[in-house]
């Protein structure tokens, strides 16, 4: 498992001159999450502004979680949702297999706050994203 | 025959078989907003009932209930299947109210409708999770399919092993490519349509009674 440092900060977004917080999250921290706690991890962070890099992504289960309790969040005065892309799986046609040693997790995902987030672009080995500051 | 495909079909015969057990199999039509989810339910539900729907429109999350219409009858080259047809409203990862202002819309309207739409996505997504058997998965093929709801939604729709088919819609537009979308999903079965002018319907309807038949 590739171990990588948790919520390195690149200039805070609470009081350190306005700029945008940067948390990486590895994998290890999530394997020990329950969905919701992941989640609640996920969506703190995006309402205070910062953009989370998930080192080994969601699976479709909590991302479809992920979708509803954003739904419940969003309001007119502040949080307007998220931005999320992650590389696209190793497989284009993931079998049963697959699907059963849940290799469908392993794909690093990046997620913003949809107010912030200019430009949000992927390819098979780049994402992309312009954050402003709030 | 490979043992994944083996795998796939017992599946696929499981599937078949919770439909005759619980009846009338539940087909909901899902996408992105604005993909043309409402216009192909129409179009559907007029073709094989005589009733629409729902209402249309160029504005965002017009639809912001799932709606079903019961017992609807497809026939087509000796296979015929009796679906319930769900129209959804448009999954997404944002809603903001500012973009119905832009649309015209009066302030207090906007923030209404911002926030139907947001009940409406995870009414949706509560349907996928509960009580789906299958999904139409409409996308306008003028627009890029690359996205991550695209990719997140076919992926939530593969995990539960529901019967997916894929649809291009919007084909009548001069930048279609419904090429792409196939590119995008080559594990599923991709129709292009226009539902609004009609085109390649009969297609879809055969796809639709050999796919959840």
């Amino acid at each position: 498992m590739i171990t990588m440092p948790e919520q390195i900060e690149s200039d805070g977004a609470d009081g350190n001159g306005g700029g945008v917080q940067i948390d990486m999250i590895s994998s290890g921290r999530m394997d020990g999450m329950t969905s919701m706690e992941k989640i609640r991890l996920i969506l703190d962070g995006v309402r205070d502004g910062k953009v989370v890099i998930l080192e080994s992504g969601l699976s479709p289960e909590e991302e479809s979680k992920l979708i509803e309790v954003t739904m419940t969040e969003i309001s007119p005065d502040g949080f307007s949702g998220i931005e999320i892309e992650s590389y696209p799986k190793e497989s284009a046609n993931p079998g049963i297999l697959d699907r059963l040693f849940g290799d469908d997790d392993s794909k690093m995902t990046v997620i913003g706050p949809a107010n912030q987030i200019e430009t949000l672009h992927k390819d098979s080995e780049l994402i992309s994203a312009v954050v402003s500051a709030r | 025959m490979g043992i994944l495909t083996e795998i796939k079909d017992s599946i696929s015969q499981t599937v078949n078989g919770i439909f005759a057990d619980e009846g009338t199999a539940r087909i909901g039509i899902y996408g992105p907003p604005n993909a043309g989810k409402t216009t192909l339910a129409n179009r559907i539900a007029r073709d094989w009932t005589g009733e629409a729907m729902g209402a249309e429109s160029q504005i965002p999350h017009e639809t912001r209930r799932a709606h079903r219409k019961e017992d609807v009858t497809i026939e087509r080259d000796g296979n015929s299947v009796t679906l319930d047809i769900v129209d959804t409203p448009g999954v997404t990862t944002k809603v903001d109210y500012q973009e119905f202002v832009d649309f015209g819309m009066e302030e207090d309207d906007a923030v209404e409708r911002s926030r139907e739409a947001t009940e409406g996505v995870a009414e949706a997504m509560h349907w996928l999770k509960e009580d789906i058997d299958g999904v139409i998965y409409v996308l306008d093929s003028s627009l890029d399919p690359f996205t991550q709801v695209n990719t997140m939604l076919t992926g939530i729709i593969e995990s539960r092993d529901l019967p997916v088919l894929i649809i291009a819609n919007k084909v009548d537009l001069g930048d279609a490519s419904p090429g792409r979308i196939k590119q995008a999903f080559p594990q599923h079965e991709t129709v292009p349509i226009s539902g609004q002018e009609g085109d390649n319907v009969d297609e879809l309807y055969e796809k639709i009674a050999e796919e959840f038949g």
